[in-house]
């Protein structure tokens, strides 16, 4: 009986792989004519990331906070505290901004696209532009994933930069740290491959976040229920897939 | 007022709008239809009759090319829709409104730009001929004061006729609908009904009516169709229909439950199932 199940779940994730590889190029394939309406794409864009923001501004704060407390008490131990800035800065930058900023995403914005669309399927509404000769892949997918590609990066370096400050706070104020060498040591230790690092990561988070919701909503069956277990299954997913991926890219950066 | 007509549609059928050839149609291993062909001509009335849950949503979704059938053809303006590209497709859409169900008003816009959202897509009009069709069509289906209203602020009723003035909008040549009537207060299916019939009689729109209501139906509907089991078993004006003597048709326009056509969706014997083991409770 458990051997039936495991070929059943290997066989619904192998197919379900490979449904959103092919919905990913039929995607793409609207980008191009999405483009053409910019109108969609920036209200999409301001949706994703508008949506965001507070929660990630918070986060960003508190990550950022902490990430003064433990990286002060570790330097400390080595007497080089004046390094606070720049430990703060690249953890920001190469890791936290662009995974906790997905992670957030996923929540937030995510589940939001997947129920929209979700429901714009149960209503009918999908198929009644279909039927109004609109595609809904080009008026209704399209442009919330190209908006949630573009919203990502955005949201990740106000992430960072709403983080150093609360580092700062942190480890400046509080700590006393001194704020001289806690700015200069991280403008002089931080590389543009750091940034470029982290804006890589949010990009891939980005694509692989909207890709999930998008399909998932487009996908759900057309009922509450339906469209509540595609919403579950969009947090799952996304946070479990940038996990993957960042692991997949830290490895390959280093 | 006739559009010319699309590449194809020459022949001596002319005057066959839809054609649908012996249709066989599953769900889930489920049959829905069993081998149905029927004809809508131009710039007739239509009526597509049955009991709930025969397949008259599933058939408009065939005509329309949402889904494929199984077996058989549907040729729609002299093309066969199993032939056609995607592009083909939405060009054949073009001329076509449809009223859904349930109105599928997209949510997001209000009741103006729903009715403008056609409009705005395949053409380019200026602003104000944009207004003026839509305030139109609004003011045709009685809402023109709710044009700044949102779906979720409509009743049932207005949704659908705010849905009807966005199917007519662009002037299709051939206007579906999916139960038009239900849930209307006498006053709207007054409208409608004299709407549907003005359309057909003032603009040659060929029309299909999907609708339970053979009341309503045979006072404009030229042809008609009965639906059950998945096939056609009547056809005809709406007063040939009404002086039928065969039980199925008799029994769906007199509105018995008991008779050749099943009220009940198929089901293992009542009396075993309430009184016997627990087996076909679940599923
Ligand atoms: N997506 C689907 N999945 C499973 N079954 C379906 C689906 N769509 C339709 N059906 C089945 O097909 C049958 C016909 O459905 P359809 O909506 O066409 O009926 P209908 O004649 O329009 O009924 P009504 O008058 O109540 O609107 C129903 O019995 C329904 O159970
Ligand atoms: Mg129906």
């Amino acid at each position: 009986m458990s051997a039936a199940t495991d070929t059943n779940l290997i066989v619904r994730f192998v197919r379900t792989v490979g449904q959103s590889a092919l919905f990913f190029l039929s995607l793409l394939r609207h980008v191009i004519p999405a483009l053409a309406r910019p109108r969609l794409v920036v209200h999409q864009i301001y949706n994703a990331g508008a949506r965001s923001l507070i929660v990630i501004m918070l986060s960003g704060f508190f990550v950022g906070a902490v990430l003064g407390l433990q990286g002060f008490d570790l330097l400390q131990r080595f007497g080089s505290e004046e390094a606070l800035g720049v430990a703060a800065a690249l953890g920001l930058l190469k890791e936290l901004s662009p995974v906790v900023t997905a992670l957030l995403f996923a929540g937030r914005a995510g589940t939001s696209l997947t129920s929209e669309i979700g429901l714009m399927r149960a209503t009918e509404q999908l198929q009644a532009m279909e039927v109004m000769a609109v595609d809904p892949m080009r008026y209704v997918a399209a442009p919330r994933f190209i908006g949630g590609i573009v919203a990502m990066p955005l949201l990740a370096a106000v992430f960072s930069i709403v983080g150093l400050y609360g580092a700062q706070l942190v480890g400046v104020q509080l700590m006393g740290v001194d704020p001289g060498s806690f700015w200069s040591q991280m403008q002089s230790a931080v590389e543009l491959n750091d940034v470029t690092e982290g804006v890589i990561k949010s990009l891939v988070f980005g694509v692989a976040c909207s890709l999930i919701a998008v399909f998932e909503g487009y996908h759900a069956t057309p009922t509450a229920e339906g469209v509540g277990l595609a919403t579950t299954r969009t947090v799952v997913a996304s946070s479990v897939l940038t996990l993957l991926l960042d692991l997949m890219m830290t490895a390959t950066f280093l | 007022m006739q559009r010319p007509a699309a590449a194809g549609s020459l022949g001596p059928d002319n005057d066959i709008i839809v054609d649908v050839r012996d249709v066989h149609y599953a769900v889930n291993a489920r049959p829905i239809f069993n081998g149905i062909s029927l004809t809508v001509r131009r710039g007739r009335i239509t009526a597509i009759m049955g009991p709930s849950g025969t397949g008259k949503s599933t058939l408009l979704r065939l005509i329309t090319a949402q889904i494929q059938p199984d077996r058989g053809s549907i040729v729609v303006w002299g093309n066969d829709l199993s032939t056609l590209k995607p592009g083909e497709i939405y060009g054949m859409r073009k001329r076509m409104g449809m009223l859904f169900q349930q109105g599928a008003l997209l949510t997001d816009l209000n009741v103006f730009e729903n009715v403008a959202f056609p409009l705005r897509e395949h053409t380019k009009l200026p602003e104000p001929v944009i207004r003026a069709l839509v305030l139109t069509k609004l003011h045709a289906v009685g809402l023109r004061g709710a044009a700044e209203l949102m779906p979720a602020e409509l009743s049932g009723g207005m949704a659908r006729r705010v849905a009807l003035a966005r199917a007519i909008v662009m002037d299709p040549d051939v206007l579906i609908y999916d139960e038009p009537f239900v849930g209307l207060d006498p006053i709207s299916m007054g409208v409608i009904l004299r709407l549907i019939r003005s359309m057909n009689e003032g603009l040659g729109i060929t029309s299909i009516v999907v609708s339970h209501d053979v009341q309503e139906l045979s006072t404009i509907a030229h042809d008609s169709y009965l639906l059950s089991g998945g096939r056609v078993v009547a056809a005809g004006t709406p007063q040939e229909l009404a002086a039928s003597t065969s039980g199925e048709v008799r029994q769906f326009m007199t509105g018995s439950d008991d008779g050749p056509v099943p009220f009940h969706y198929p089901a293992p014997d009542y009396a075993q199932q309430l009184f016997g083991d627990s087996r076909g409770g679940r599923r």
